[in-house]
């Protein structure tokens, strides 16, 4: 049904880690993109420094699809250890590229799949003297060859390599010596191309090749954060190394020198959390960015920082619990986690970004919520997003935005009002108090504690104040719902009996398994939910179908308990898609899933 | 029980500050601690430090954690912004305040429980980092909230209430801040205010973290025979090494002490901490001097206090971090963000 043919076909790059593949690969990706050809990359790689096999997958897709596929038909098989179940995986009709300095007969076993044997590793023995250029060298061969075979254009290689070396001119014609071999052997050997190959376009034209830790990184610079505080966790990392970077570049004050932001290296995430609250408390706008097991250490703050009230964003960049778990794969495993993290009585705000465009437009959205809220606002992404290369509209930033402070009353407010300043006090009727920010005025101290609380800020153990507040809190949250980015909906294109809802880096594969749907006879209409608090559209939508499939990446269907728990929705008709393998989601694993379900309801 | 808000009761020709503010200015919500705790003592010492240095109320920040010592915030200084944290948390909070704001004077408040068992490695972070700030640990050797169980704090052998021997070795907070790179490290009594208000005043106005390890009887659970932090057993071993007083800037330095050794300090805002030698042998200045001094002191099973280390010469966190004068958050938003043009420049690598 999908590929191979022209500009519709997945790569597959086998190799160790730490042999210099990555940026070989990224080469890869890139030459398809700059010829105008829509792709899709997918780094899977061990939670390892050197010696484990890697992989990375390129699909290119002149239908411009957003997601995995699932299938491979192009194999650079470069590890020896994964030989076997690479050629395993290759769907028929496939083609296996291989390194036959050392040859493998029993490489030849699928009479499906054609393999290409080229002598890479002795070419460049050959060719090159130092043993690291040598492995190096090897990773620039197999872009050659593969340019051969798919028909890239060598002229935008050039570029790029040249790109690539511009602070290291010399290294330029060694490297384009060495796609040459590839090339040139490919050549002579082989036909070329393959049937199945690239051919250039125009639509990549306005889009940008960006992950989403990266995007995310620049949108708290844009956004206005001044104060990041972290303890290193694979995979949020590269979102700091971001946010360092830019603010490097952009945020050191031309005439003093002095830097208009602070990040601190904490030294774990209980500290990490505390940091950000304490520099969100004196009216630093602050955000730290985890994964999983750095929210379960930062719960006992962030219940603090819930019931003072005080503004904080932590991102949380998912990978597969529980515990230590498969840190370097995927999964939307933490979306119950943090709609509850803490204990007692505590509900939080969380967005979904789906891809980097999301991360770099919701990281400000992030910061505005939480100080226009006052509360912990969860910013929920994955190392599908935070880590692979997205092909996304160019990010674009609208001058006329300033940034939401929210309700923070400045020294004149409080010297000039009639009325005493109480911290907790709902003046407005809409659950948000005003806060002040140390050294202010004397007329606005209070003190912020995580005890019990009356509405004047006062300890209390008595019931009702107690409740006074806790009420107001829940009350917040739940009008926040109005606030959050509305969901995206896409409707078949006639009326359907299903509905799909789904969150976060699903979106890609879900889009495309709802066209294929429908024209394989399922119209489905789809619902992206991009906030939580759910709305109420959140509520309609599920009302106005008969089956609602929710397709998310864990294994326990923890989206679908928050819309039973926190939506009037008929739990019978959520019917659950989990997909919690650890590696991205592709369109034929919704596609399957939600095919069968009808299958077997029709049948029923 | 909530909390009490106490009288205010202005007394005629009461002395005044250079603000023209009297010293019940300062102070906060009414004790709930039990009758004769030392934490009390430290409140009023804080108290009295902050009035006669003449800090404006609302320039201070005061932060604490969980237990009796981190409720005492809420006893001083009513027209401070203060936050009472997680337990054993407050150094990060506290650090990430003063990150966002360091114009303004910042004082902790935390326990041996909170700072020596929980709260040991965000203490440790804090005093390498060199936060700016005052850490008063109010140290009695034992967990009052929770009726009388051993801190890290407790002597080999000092006995609880109901007799039992404390065999783990005790954590000297004062050694262990050494150990890493402390910047100001006194230690004192809550029964000595006239040692303890002037150390106050002085680890205020340190450029960097300054540690108050005050020996502060719980005379509750900890007060009793066989307690070594009961106010008798400080009494008796109690051994002033280095007295500490703080000089303004341009306040003339007189000399009115007869007895030890006098060293100046300067400090970063112009004024000057005056040292008097009690011990002729010990240098402040000199870690390993201080070090040596406190290990002997524990074979001695003396109290070793006064101002025991300082080095005024590290930069603070801010002045590392390169943090100028503006808090963060007023730092204007076209200095935040680099425009819509520069958003193109930086997406040109991404295509």
């Amino acid at each position: 049904m999908s590929g191979p043919t022209i500009n519709d076909f997945t790569i597959r790059v086998a190799t160790v880690n730490g042999t210099g593949s990555a940026s070989a690969n990224g080469l890869l990706m890139k030459t398809i993109f700059r010829m105008g050809i829509p792709v899709v990359g997918k780094n899977i790689f061990p939670s390892n420094i050197q010696g484990l096999p890697t992989w990375y997958e390129i699909r290119v897709t002149g239908a411009g699809h957003a997601g995995r596929d699932g299938d491979v038909h192009f194999v650079i098989a470069m590890n020896p250890e994964t030989y076997a179940q690479d050629l395993a995986e290759i769907a028929p009709g496939g083609v296996l590229m291989y390194d036959s300095s050392w040859p493998r007969p029993e490489l030849m076993s699928r009479s499906d799949v054609t393999v290409i044997p080229i002598p890479l590793s002795a070419m460049c023995n050959e060719a090159f003297e130092v043993a690291r250029s040598r492995i190096l060298m090897k990773n620039m061969a197999y872009v050659g060859a593969a340019a051969a075979l798919l028909d890239l254009d060598v002229a935008v290689i050039e570029t790029l390599v040249k790109e690539m070396f511009a602070a290291k001119p010399k290294l330029i014609p060694l490297n384009m010596q060495a796609v040459a071999l590839g090339f040139d052997y490919a050549k002579a050997n082989f036909t070329c191309p393959l049937n199945f190959r690239t051919s250039a376009m125009n639509k990549t034209e306005g889009k940008v090749m960006i992950d989403g830790n990266t995007a995310a990184g620049l949108g708290f610079m844009y956004g206005g954060a001044t104060f990041g505080a972290w303890y290193p966790i694979t995979p949020s990392t590269s979102l700091m190394d971001a946010f360092q970077q830019y603010c490097d570049k952009y945020r050191i004050d031309p005439d003093t020198g002095f830097h208009n932001y602070c990040i601190i290296q904490a030294e774990d995430e209980l500290a990490a959390a505390g940091l950000v609250i304490g520099a969100a408390w004196n009216g630093a706008r602050a955000f730290t960015p985890t994964s999983g097991p750095g929210i379960s250490l930062m719960s006992e703050f962030i219940g603090f920082a819930y019931y003072g009230e005080v503004p904080m964003v932590v991102c949380d960049i998912q990978r597969v619990g529980p515990s230590t778990g498969m840190p370097t794969r995927t999964q939307q495993c933490d979306i119950q986690l943090c709609a509850y993290a803490s204990h007692g009585d505590t509900r939080h705000l969380i967005l979904f970004p789906a891809h980097p465009g999301e991360c770099f437009e919701f990281a400000a959205k992030a910061l505005d919520l939480a100080e226009r809220f006052q509360t912990p606002v969860f910013f929920l992404s994955d190392i599908d997003i935070g880590m692979n290369d997205w092909m996304v509209d160019e990010l674009t930033w609208d001058p006329s935005y300033t940034p939401d402070r929210g309700k923070v009353l400045s020294r004149e407010e409080l010297e000039t009002s009639a009325s005493t300043f109480y911290r907790y006090l709902d003046v407005d009727g809409d659950g948000v108090p005003y806060r002040t920010l140390p050294g202010t005025s004397e007329k606005g101290a209070y003190f912020l504690r995580g005890s019990g609380h009356t509405k004047l800020g006062r300890y209390t153990e008595r019931g009702p104040e107690y409740k006074d507040v806790v009420d107001r809190l829940y009350e917040k949250w739940r009008r926040a719902a109005t606030a959050m980015p509305a969901p995206v909906v896409i409707k078949a294109s006639r009326p359907a009996r299903y509905g799909i809802v789904a969150v976060g880096s699903s979106d890609a594969a879900v889009k495309e398994a709802q066209q294929r749907l429908e024209a394989g006879g399922i119209p489905a209409d789809y619902m992206r939910v991009r906030g939580f608090p759910f709305g109420e559209e959140v509520d309609a939508f599920i009302e106005a179908h008969d089956v609602v499939f929710v397709v998310e990446q864990n294994r326990d269907a923890q989206l679908l308990g928050l819309l039973v728990n926190e939506t009037s929705a008929d739990k019978k008709k959520l019917v659950p898609v989990n997909h919690y393998s650890g590696e991205p989601l592709s369109y034929r694993f919704v596609l399957e899933a939600v095919e069968d379900a009808v299958k077997v309801r029709k049948i029923a | 029980m909530t909390s009490f808000v106490k009288p205010k009761i202005r007394r005629q020709n009461e002395p005044l500050n250079e603000l023209g503010l009297a010293r019940s200015d300062y102070d906060g919500a009414m004790s709930t601690l039990c009758a004769g705790c030392g934490h009390d003592s430290v409140t009023a010492a804080l108290a009295r430090a902050f009035f006669e240095l003449s800090v404006v109320p609302r320039d201070v920040v005061k932060v604490s954690g969980i237990g009796c010592s981190s409720k005492t915030p809420t006893y001083f200084l009513k027209d401070a912004h203060g936050a009472n944290t997680v337990h054993g948390r407050m150094p990060s909070f506290a650090t990430g305040a003063v990150a966002a704001n360091g114009g303004l004077t910042y004082v902790g408040v935390s326990g041996d429980g909170d700072s020596l068992s929980i709260g040991l490695g965000q203490l440790a972070h804090a005093i390498r980092r060199n936060v700016n700030m005052l850490y008063v640990l109010d140290n009695n050797g034992v967990y009052g909230l929770t009726k009388g169980q051993f801190s890290a704090a407790a002597d080999i052998g000092s006995t609880a209430k109901k007799g039992a021997a404390n065999a783990l070795p005790p954590i000297d907070p004062a050694l262990l801040a050494l150990s890493i790179g402390a910047t100001f490290v006194a230690r004192s009594f809550s029964g000595d205010r006239a040692q303890l208000v002037p150390l106050i005043k002085a680890g205020l106005k340190h450029r960097g973290f300054a540690l108050i390890d005050v020996i502060s009887p719980c005379v509750t659970f900890n007060d009793h025979k066989g307690s070594t932090k009961s106010y008798a057993h400080t009494y008796k071993y109690y051994h002033k090494a280095i007295h500490a007083d703080y000089v303004p800037p341009s306040a003339e330095i007189v000399t009115a002490y007869d007895e030890g050794e006098l060293m100046p300090v300067e400090l970063h805002d112009g004024g000057t901490i005056q040292l008097r030698k009690l011990d002729a042998d010990y240098d402040p200045t000199n870690r390993v001097s201080a070090i040596t001094h406190l290990m002997n002191s524990q074979a001695t099973k003396e109290v070793l206090t006064g101002l025991l280390y300082i080095d005024e010469s590290r930069l603070d966190m801010n002045e590392e971090n390169n943090l100028g004068r503006v808090p963060l958050h007023s730092i204007p938003y076209t200095k935040l963000n680099p425009g819509a043009a520069a958003l193109k420049d930086i997406q040109s690598e991404f295509r």
